[in-house]
């Protein structure tokens, strides 16, 4: 690693085709596995970066994550809001993707109420730690008794999980955080004269997180005591998966019935990841309360569970640093996204920067070039059809914060036109399963127009609704990912061989 | 504790009677059939591709807001251009084409491409493809309620329509033209399904896929089709529901997919995942169960009896009512 610092950190670099084609299939290896290892590891800028990342020794990384959090309010988040939006949420769902990472990266089972879990602890510290019963204890004591509360649904779920498969279990969990939901916003029930759950209201007035007297309160104090909880968490995690145990959850994820014969306990397991992720959840729940100062139960829907999802399966399933990456990642598009932004421009550069990425991944370059070039001349031509016949009403708005030059290419009417605009998704909609199902040069043809589809939808109807926007976004990066890189970015690649 | 519920549930009993135990009976299995109608398409899809297809729910949704536009295309409920037996036919005609093809567009972008990959990969996407939905609709509707308002349909100056019009009374009790739509047109569907699975060529081969994909791919079945297929059919069932939930409820809004999905997909567990018949019964049987819990116990508590009676079931009886027990070979 030392001598030339262009030698590619990993002991299994790309073969080259010729060799490989001399040499034959590596003995020991199964070719097919071996191909599919090398593609997914090699592709584009994403794969030198993760492949240049995992050189890097754990250790390394984590002191260096926690040295840059904790100088961050000095220099980047100087401002108590932008510490609020991006610092305290980004740790929250670092915090977050931690646990479900436990159940669903180490050990594979796909749990769907994980929201559940992050409401219970939120609502025992609620109720444990606010003016609503009048109980005011102590958030050395709240804390635990949160993860408590988690974890023994997550104990009980577990268990009746013992003979289901993963579909069911999905299911079941799922279920859970639906009726978590209906219990906590309809049923209500009363208990010492008052609803238990608060119902839609929820419970108000949490008090601040107070460790032994002493009462953290501002941006800042919480930043600080997230950043060590965070790592804390994250450290406890590593050394779970890198234990006996850890091992054991791979094993069975990868096989249970292998891994079952193995003499592994394999339904022990689950139920333990499940506890792991649950109390982990809890944990930040309760953390979660006590900085929005209330446990509302819309605050823990089907979105909260899908943004989670997003951040550790674009990090990579399994990897402890994915989730960090993820969390950024899924944080900054939340608050660049935000209708009151300090940055709308921000905006803009999500979406032109990903296609930008998207378009410079395609291989050969002159499909790229091609791509760019259909691009842009579908963007004039349309632009210049639209102007000649429907009058320079429907090119002559202005796009959302700056970048002027962009109404020049892109069509962006004077007044907004709603039927339009639904008909321009469902047109994109429609275009994109198109050109999913188009193969080679017909499916790089269809896709300038399709790009510029996008754009002019983005431009017209998506920055408009931002809240929206950032789910469908989550949703179509889900289904994305999982055909082109199951992964993530920086998970390993799993392939199942029948 | 116990006793007081118990002793609460014992006197609404009594206190309802027979006809208000009749009209949850019949609430009961109306609601069931619509669950049972979305219940076949989980259970089909899942019994050839061994995939919970999160976005049925959302197919479903879909399908209630396509049948809402047509509606709203021929001057809506109270000011119909065309007859209402038309109209009605009309509505359920193209929700059902315009669910059938969304459900094949899914499975082609979707699903398809993951085949091969590692289980929890489809399950994923199909998460995302829910979500994609019903964050896309909620752009579309700017997250508004719409309403049908199936009951005026056809009425004079906005009285209550013919839909609304008892076609029976046992004891007082009415049971309206509308409700009797949903059963009649439910089991007409049912009907043409079995049939369709049962007695058919293609049914004979989508079995086969269900039984063993690879072995059907080798006997000369196009494997693919027929999941597009299979897709398109349960697609087509959950939009007729959508259109059955429109004029019976009335009310439709973009989250309407996820609970009423789940619920189904609930009733295709206790009756027998992959099991035709048994998500009818299952979807009757969990119908039936949210309307007497609203009942008896209230309308509050209803989907935590739904999720108990399926935990319930996952742990005494995991293959359902009418499920085979499947022997896993390695």
């Amino acid at each position: 690693m030392s001598d030339t610092p262009d030698t590619p950190g990993p002991p299994e670099p790309p073969p080259e085709p010729q060799s490989s084609a001399e040499s034959g299939p590596k003995i020991g290896v199964d070719s097919w596995v071996a191909s599919h290892g090398g593609r997914s590891g090699r592709s584009g800028p994403i794969g030198s970066i993760s492949r240049a990342w995992e050189s890097i020794p754990d250790v390394a990384r984590f002191l260096a994550f926690v040295a840059i959090a904790l100088s961050l309010p000095f220099w980047l988040l100087k401002s108590e809001g932008d510490l609020f939006n991006f610092g305290l949420f980004t740790l929250l769902f670092i915090g977050m993707g931690l646990g479900l990472n436990v159940d669903v990266g180490f050990a594979g089972l796909l749990d769907l109420g994980y929201v559940a879990a992050f409401g219970i602890g939120g609502y025992a510290y609620a109720l444990l730690s606010s003016g609503y019963y009048g109980i005011h204890w102590p958030a050395e004591v709240v804390i635990p008794i949160a993860m408590l509360a988690a974890v023994i649904p997550a104990a009980v779920l577990g268990f009746s999980a013992r003979r289901l498969l993963g579909d069911y279990l999905a299911i079941v969990t799922l279920f859970f955080a639906e009726a978590f939901l209906v219990f906590t916003n309809v049923s209500n029930p009363t208990i010492f004269g008052k609803g238990i759950t608060g119902g839609a209201n929820g419970i108000p007035q949490a008090d601040p997180l107070t460790f032994f007297g002493y009462q953290l309160t501002s941006s800042k104090q919480l930043y600080f005591f997230l950043v060590g909880a965070v790592a804390l968490v994250a450290a406890a995690l590593y050394f779970a998966n890198q234990s006996r145990t850890g091992r054991a959850w791979r094993a069975s994820r990868e096989d249970p019935l292998a891994a079952e014969v193995m003499s592994i306990p394999v339904n022990r397991l689950k139920i333990l990841a499940f506890i792991f992720s649950w109390a982990v959840a809890g944990l930040f729940g309760a953390i979660y309360v006590a900085i929005l100062t209330s446990a509302v139960s819309t605050n823990y829907s089907i979105g909260l569970l899908i943004t989670i999802y997003a951040v550790i399966i674009l990090g990579g399933l399994g990897s402890i640093a994915g989730v960090f990456v993820g969390a950024i990642i899924i944080n900054c598009v939340f608050v660049f996204l935000e209708p009151q932004t300090d940055h709308p421009e921000a905006k803009r550069w999500i979406f032109y920067g990903v296609i930008i990425l998207l378009v410079a991944t395609l291989k050969p370059w002159y499909k790229a070039v091609v791509l760019c070039v259909g691009t842009i001349a579908s963007g004039f031509i349309v632009h210049a059809i639209v102007s000649a016949t429907a009058g320079s009403a429907w090119t002559s708005g202005k796009t959302v914060a700056g970048a002027g030059w962009l109404s020049h290419w892109v069509v962006i009417p004077k007044v907004s036109h709603g039927n339009v605009n639904n008909l321009l998704y469902i047109g994109l909609v429609v275009a994109v399963v198109l050109v999913a199902m188009l193969k080679g040069w017909w499916r790089i043809i269809a896709l300038g127009p399709t790009i510029y589809l996008a754009a002019v939808v983005w431009e017209n109807v998506l920055t408009e609704n931002p809240g929206v926007t950032a789910f469908i976004l989550f949703g179509a990066m889900l289904v994305g990912l999982m055909i082109k890189r199951p992964q993530g970015l920086l998970g390993t690649a799993r392939v199942e061989i029948v | 504790m116990h006793h007081l519920v118990l002793f609460n549930i014992i006197d609404q009993i009594r206190s309802l009677g027979w006809p208000g135990a009749f009209s949850l009976l019949r609430n009961g299995l109306v609601l069931g059939s619509l669950y049972a109608l979305i219940a076949l398409g989980y259970t089909m899809v899942y019994g050839i591709l061994k995939l919970l297809n999160f976005a049925h729910g959302d197919i479903y949704m879909v399908g209630a807001f396509i049948g809402y536009g047509v509606l709203v295309a021929f001057g809506g409920a109270l000011s119909p251009t065309i007859p209402i037996v038309p109209l009605i036919i009309l509505m359920f005609a193209v929700s059902m084409a315009g669910s059938g093809f969304l459900g094949v567009a899914i499975e082609r972008v979707a699903y398809r491409p993951l085949r091969t990959a590692p289980r929890i990969a489809p399950l994923i996407s199909a998460l995302g493809v829910a979500f994609f939905l019903e964050s896309s609709v909620q752009l579309l509707t700017n997250s508004a309620h719409y309403l049908y308002n199936g009951y005026q349909l056809g009425g004079k100056n906005g009285n209550f329509g013919p839909l609304l019009n008892p076609v029976f009374t046992v004891d007082g009790i009415p049971v309206t033209v509308v409700q009797t739509l949903v059963i009649l047109t439910a089991v007409a569907l049912m009907g043409v399904l079995v049939y369709l699975v049962y007695r058919t060529k293609f049914g004979k081969a989508m079995r086969a896929v269900a039984f063993d994909r690879e072995a059907a791919a080798m006997m000369g079945i196009d494997t693919d089709r027929i999941i597009s297929m299979t897709f398109f059919i349960g697609s087509v069932l959950a939009g007729a529901a959508g259109v059955m939930y429109g004029l019976y409820l009335g009310d439709t809004y973009f989250f309407l997919g996820f609970l009423f999905g789940l619920k189904a997909f609930t009733a295709a567990v206790v009756g027998g995942i992959g099991s035709i018949p048994g998500a009818m019964l299952g979807g009757i049987l969990i119908g039936l169960a949210e309307s007497f819990s609203t009942g008896y116990v209230g309308g509050q508590w209803s989907e935590l009896v739904v999720f108990g009676l399926l935990i319930g079931f996952l742990i005494v009886r995991p293959t359902g009512l009418l499920g085979s027990h499947a022997i896993q070979k390695v």
